[in-house]
């Protein structure tokens, strides 16, 4: 059974399917991301799919669930640099890959990476504000 | 029975890897026949669900895939064919959603999206039989 390497860039685990996947192998790499993703505290997952021939409703279950399994440890996750055919394919299949971000390649998922990062530190911005505030009115 | 000639192969689905040689082996076929690229990725898919179906729910069988023609147009037939319990309520398993297994239930009814001829035989406690076409536009 083929595994899939995962990398990691900063704060972003980067999959790169390069082989025709096997389903063992699909279960595997769902597995061995979420551990990554606990391991690394990982903000992002990119999984990169400019080198598969098809995505059958198996291996497109696998976005869904990876999406929703690092939503659980707060990472997104982006699907990128899926082929034309793959795409009509898919959508004759019947398979909508329902709340799984796309990006054309794997440059545009970094930067919806980075701006879901950024609004992230924004909001945690506002929840310290909200506990400083009631620190402060706790003390008065 | 293993025959190999250029216009027709076979494999037998007997584990997971098995359904990716499947995918390998229609790929080429449907290389050979000339079809479009979008055209072999539909029927590559159609063929990883079928060839799933067979391991899963056939308890494994085999897969025959053999260059075809209409007399004005080349295509490819694939077919799956599995000793395994049959399928009780074939309309069932040919509607959207519909599993009785953990999939999505798209793989009957997606793949009969994604080819040109879809054909089912099966017989409760005697296995079944799916045959696809797709040919060249």
């Amino acid at each position: 059974m083929d595994r899939v390497p995962i990398l990691r860039i900063g704060d972003v685990l980067l999959v790169s399917i390069q082989v025709d996947l096997q389903d063992q192998s699909v279960l595997a790499l769902q597995e061995d991301l979420a551990e990554q993703i606990t391991a690394t505290g990982a903000h992002g997952v990119i999984i990169d799919i400019s080198g598969v021939e098809i995505v059958d409703s198996f291996i497109g279950r696998m976005f869904a669930t990876i999406a929703s399994t690092s939503r659980l440890f707060d990472a997104d996750t982006v699907v990128v640099g899926m082929r034309p055919a793959v795409a009509i394919t898919l959508v004759e299949l019947g398979l909508t890959l329902g709340k799984v971000r796309t990006a054309l390649d794997l440059e545009k998922g970094l930067v919806i990476l980075r701006r879901s990062a950024a609004e992230r530190l924004v909001s945690d911005g506002l929840d310290e504000s909200d506990e400083h505030d009631e620190a402060v009115r706790a003390d008065s | 029975m293993n025959t190999t000639t250029a216009d027709r192969d076979e494999l037998p689905i007997a584990g997971d890897d098995d359904v990716v040689r499947v995918r390998q082996l229609v790929r080429t076929f449907a290389v050979k026949a000339k079809l479009s690229l979008v055209d072999q990725t539909k029927l590559v898919t159609a063929a990883s669900e079928l060839a799933r179906n067979t391991l899963n729910y056939g308890g494994g069988g085999v897969a025959a895939v053999e260059l075809v023609s209409n007399g004005r147009r080349p295509g490819i037939r694939a077919v799956f064919t599995d000793e395994g319990p049959g399928i009780p309520n074939i309309d069932l398993a040919l509607t959207d959603g519909w599993t009785s297994g953990s999939g999505l239930g798209l793989g009957m009814s997606g793949a009969r999206r994604l080819v040109d001829e879809f054909e089912v035989e099966t017989t409760v406690g005697r296995g079944t039989t799916v045959s696809i076409v797709k040919w060249a536009r």
